[in-house]
């Protein structure tokens, strides 16, 4: 089962890795993790996705909210929520595939941010879904380098 | 003028601490040199695992935090395994380590560890001081942390340039400021009423102890319960001498060394409460199982121990001493004496029979015996290794202590311990009784002992082998022995007597009502070398 946790901490040095070292060393999966400021300077937001059956999935909120640069933890699955991850795909390309390359960009709302004689670089803001869909695409065309962000995720608007 | 280390020590004496053990060294040495301006006493260990250790012992018969102080690098990374058992064990300790110049961290200069890094699995926070300024609020935090909660130790890692620095202005912070650490205590009053509820339903009720109940200071209302709805008890290791061995409703430990009788009272309820236990593999090899049939509550303070190992029908988070009292409020009529009589006999029938070998002296009759002449509020401490199986097996508690390291089981630990609780109770009777390997894991302290004056008594049950590793070999490997020969050790009456201190050997069971008077007559160290079968097994 996937989860998501975004782990608000304090904004200190060494907390990321408190985090991180919690998930190694009690043996929990890290699928992806993204972390950035909040709107207060002091707090950091960790998004994490990890993976593992209910009780582990239980442990690691509870193990999450027992380190004290933790302030809070949120979970959520998939469902429940809007996540986004950002890529940047460099790609070599030829006259006869530049077309086709803009088209896939086209239809999957990507952008081409950069470009020279041979390469461009494609960027894609979308869910990690939608991300794979492109990346899958673009295989067939030789890829030079790719990076990409953790998975980003809010839980859903309320009414 | 204060500077850093003067603040320390300030810092220390709003704390009330009375004593640091600890070993210095030249980025420690700011500290080591204001604390003679400070009341504060400092006992010089052997080895930095010891203070840790010593400071577990002073912290679990004082209550509260202890303090143990060592230099950079290796003596901070020797004092790691001692915080990792009292982590383990939830031991309320602040250990402060020197640090090299705080513009050389990072370039790998001499004596420098990562000790914040290195120790983050086994600490409950750590610091690392930058400025100055900050050492009052540090030190207050770290003391609230350590003793507040599932206790434990808290590290804080101090530059020598820190500590010579001089602060702007001294004052040690009346309150503590901390969004992210809120312990529960109080139990939630829906599940109060709901663990009464269950109570008067259930036929077979339980209750286990762990080591949550002495850290909560909590046996006397844990007593009081049992004793009103005649409840039985048993414990795990770490949970002895919660109830007196011998009161009529607790029924010995359980787990896979535990008593025989209790592992089934426990399976056979229908009800079980856990108080501070974290249903641990030593205590409940297969805990699904035998939950399978019954209403599990959990207490603990610690809402991660809730649902980790076994998933409970009613949890219940906070701390052990305020939840019994919360439940004492509680009305209920109901008293299990049907039940009780059922264990009563299980016990009567169910005891497992030694056959001694009567050409040396048994463990079990030795320090049952030893156990009844000691004084009513002595403090035993066990070591790791078929002694430790031997004295939660066999040692009668009264109104005293029984400490041994059960989460991480560290070898070596009761010399020190025995110190460190001896220092924190000088009028009380401490013994530390270990094995012939554990015993030269920590002799080096018989220096300590003498040179502070802390009148430990030591028992040393010596069988020339590493015993519980040799009975595992003999059991799983057909009497392979690989590597658990203690040939080589010292003569014990020679080391005695190198330190100064008494010695007495025994080699069967003949002379032992005396030899026990002698080894317990006097407020002095004594070493006791009791000879026993090398063969002998915790399991038969």
């Amino acid at each position: 089962m996937k989860r998501i946790y975004s782990v608000f901490v304090e904004n200190r040095p060494g907390v990321l890795c408190k985090v991180t070292g919690l998930f190694s060393r009690r043996f929990f999966n890290i699928d992806s993790l993204a972390v950035g400021e909040t709107e207060d300077p002091g707090v950091s937001c960790i998004t994490i996705v990890s993976s593992g059956h209910d009780r582990m999935i239980e442990q690691i909120e509870k193990q999450l909210n027992k380190k004290i640069d933790v302030i809070k933890v949120k979970t959520f699955d998939e469902l429940s929520c809007v996540s986004r991850e950002l890529m940047l795909c460099k790609v070599r390309y030829k006259k006869d595939n530049r077309r086709e390359i803009m088209e896939i960009c086209e239809l999957v709302n990507a952008e081409i941010v950069d470009m020279s004689k041979n390469q461009m670089m494609i960027q894609i803001c979308d869910s990690p879904e939608r991300i794979k869909i492109l990346l899958n695409l673009l295989q067939s065309i030789s890829i030079v380098e790719v990076a990409r962000t953790g998975t980003l995720a809010l839980s859903k608007c309320l009414e | 003028m204060m500077t850093g280390a003067d603040a320390i020590i300030k810092c220390l004496e709003a704390e009330n601490v009375k004593v640091v053990f600890g070993y210095p060294g030249v980025a420690i040495a700011p500290f080591y040199n204001s604390i003679l301006n400070s009341k504060i006493r400092s006992i010089l260990v052997r080895t930095e695992q010891s203070a840790a250790h010593a400071a577990s012992g002073y912290a679990r018969i004082s209550g509260k935090s202890c303090v143990c102080a060592v230099t950079s690098g290796p003596g901070a990374t020797n004092v790691i395994t001692g915080v990792a058992t009292a982590y383990a064990d939830s031991i309320p300790l602040i250990c402060i380590t020197g640090q090299v110049n705080s513009e050389l961290i990072g370039s790998d200069v001499f004596q420098e560890a990562d000790i914040t890094g290195a120790v983050e699995s086994f600490v409950k926070y750590s610091y690392l001081i930058k400025n100055v300024n900050d050492i009052p609020r540090v030190f207050k935090e770290a003391f609230f942390i350590a003793n507040s909660g599932r206790k434990g130790p808290v590290l804080i890692d101090i530059p020598v340039d820190i500590q010579d620095a001089v602060i702007n202005k001294f004052s040690y912070p009346a309150e503590i400021a901390m969004r992210t650490y809120k312990p529960t205590v109080k139990g939630h009053a829906v599940q109060i009423k709901k663990v009464i509820k269950e109570l008067e339903k259930a036929k077979r009720p339980m209750i286990c102890v762990g080591g949550g109940i002495h850290l909560s200071g909590g046996a006397e209302e844990l007593i009081h319960f049992a004793e009103r709805y005649r409840v039985p008890v048993v414990s795990t290791m770490m949970g002895i001498g919660a109830m007196p061995t011998r009161h009529p409703l607790y029924f010995g430990m359980v787990g896979n060394n535990g008593k025989n009788y209790a592992n089934r009272a426990m399976n056979e309820s229908d009800m079980l409460i856990m108080v501070g236990a974290r249903v641990a593999d030593r205590a409940m090899s297969q805990p699904d199982l035998i939950m399978a049939n019954k209403v599990l509550i959990h207490i603990d303070v610690d809402t991660a121990e809730i649902g980790k190992n076994v998933g409970p029908s009613i949890p219940l988070v906070g701390d052990a001493k305020h939840i019994f009292n919360q439940l004492e409020e509680e009305k209920c009529e109901c008293k299990h004496d049907e039940w009780v009589t059922a264990l009563e006999h299980y016990r009567d029938t169910m005891k497992r029979i030694r056959t001694p070998n009567p050409g040396y002296v048994d463990p079990a009759v030795f320090i049952r015996r030893l156990s009844e002449k000691m004084a009513g509020d002595a403090i035993y401490v066990a070591d790791v290794g078929q002694n430790q199986i031997w004295s939660c097996t066999y040692y009668v508690v009264r109104e005293g202590r029984f400490l041994t390291t059960g989460g991480m089981g560290t070898m070596g630990y009761s010399i020190p311990a025995a110190m460190g609780a001896k220092a924190a109770a000088p009028k009380r009777q401490v013994v530390a009784v270990c094995g012939d390997g554990s015993f030269q894991m920590s002799m080096m302290e018989l220096a300590t002992i003498r040179q502070h004056d802390i009148p430990v008594k030591i028992i040393v049950l010596k069988n020339n082998y590493l015993g519980l590793v040799r009975e595992f070999q003999h059991h799983v490997y057909q009497d392979k022995y690989s590597v658990v020969d203690l040939t080589g050790s010292p003569d014990l009456e020679k080391i005695a007597e190198a330190y100064g201190m008494d010695f007495i050997r025994l080699y069967n069971m003949d002379d032992s009502e005396t030899a026990i008077g002698r080894f317990l007559a006097e407020d002095k160290s004594v070493l006791m070398e009791c000879i026993i079968d090398p063969m002998d097994l915790v399991k038969t």
